[in-house]
């Protein structure tokens, strides 16, 4: 179960989101101009990322507002959080650094749930 | 409302009571008969009235809608007004309000079209959504335990403060969890879900019928 935080209410369980996809796809400026092909492009042909990826998020049973966030498709590690609109933060060197501006306190990092609670007890 | 009411208002009113069936009310005997006095106790508060609005709240429409129902909360958990009328924060543009059923105008109150004048022909909506949840009260000193079962959030005192609503999963259902003070909690979930979370809740608070084991 990934802990997300929300830019809006803080630090939610998985469950309560919802996955938009690969984020930073701009709709086309004249769809009229495209091939078939190119549409179907835009419409379905995403990235298969191996590593950190930008997704779109949803906080469907929350504040139900969007979100992107960069996202390690390994080990599922969330590197930022940021607001729609906003491009892509720079993380080739530190990680956990970014995340835009404007979002609520405690925002930007996440871990994994698994490693973040309880780690105490068990050891 | 009531002293200017003529019969012909008192009759329309009797006759909305009349017909109205509370999403909870076939639960009403096994909430009381489930509810274990001084240790927690659930019962529904029906027919309240809550109306949506939509409204950016900085803007003059958000404030003349905030001056009805006594502020509209700035961030996530922040609950407005004093009285009976309050806010509720549902998103950065997106609150519930939620009043006693005397204050819908079927039942004689002004509170749906006073918001709805105060919005005005501005940008935003105002939607009457009194038929849309119903109203759980968990009460006691093992509420919060009841709710732990099934909550993820840290509903510990020290995090989660009395005065807060936040919208949020309990039993993998999406409602909203009031806390209205120290061992008070009001749910709202929506109608359909409140037969199987009223069972629910009646399942969580069972054992705490029995004396507790050492």
């Amino acid at each position: 179960m990934l802990l997300i935080s929300c830019p809006n209410c803080g630090p939610r369980d998985e469950t309560e989101f919802h996955y938009g996809g690969q984020a930073h796809i701009a709709y086309p400026e004249n769809p009229n101009d495209l091939t078939d092909r190119e549409w179907a492009e835009y419409l379905f042909y995403r990235e298969n990322t191996k590593g950190t990826f930008a997704e779109r998020w949803v906080h469907s049973t929350g504040c139900r507002q969007w979100f992107n966030m960069l996202r390690d498709t390994v080990s599922y590690d969330i590197h930022s959080i940021y607001a729609m609109g906003q491009p892509r933060p720079d993380t080739t060197g530190e990680y956990g650094q970014a995340g835009g501006a404007g979002l609520a306190p405690g925002a930007p990092t996440t871990s994994t749930a698994a490693a973040a609670p309880t780690s105490s007890e068990g050891v | 409302m009531a002293e200017t009411a003529t019969p012909a208002e008192t009759a329309h009113v009797d006759r909305v009571r009349g017909a109205r069936r509370s999403p909870a009310e076939h639960l009403a005997d096994a909430f009381t008969s489930g509810s274990v006095p001084g240790t927690v106790t659930l019962k529904e508060i029906p027919y309240q009235a809550m109306v949506g609005i939509r409204v950016e709240r900085t803007s003059d429409a958000g404030a003349r809608v905030a001056s009805i129902t006594g502020g509209l909360p700035a961030t996530c958990g922040e609950v407005t007004g004093a009285g009976a009328v309050n806010a509720l924060w549902l998103g950065p543009t997106e609150f519930l309000v939620v009043a006693p059923e005397e204050s819908h105008d079927s039942l004689g109150g002004t509170l749906v079209s006073d918001l709805t004048t105060a919005l005005g022909s501005d940008e935003g909506q105002v939607v009457d959504l009194s038929a849309n949840r119903t109203t759980f009260e968990l009460n006691g000193s093992h509420a919060r335990a009841v709710l732990e079962k099934t909550c993820s959030l840290d509903l510990h005192p020290r995090v989660f403060k009395a005065g807060t609503a936040v919208s949020t999963e309990l039993a993998h259902i999406p409602v909203m969890l009031w806390k209205t003070s120290e061992e008070n909690y009001r749910i709202f979930p929506r109608a359909s879900f409140a037969d199987f979370l009223g069972r629910w809740l009646l399942d969580a608070m069972r054992e705490y019928a029995s004396p507790e084991v050492p």
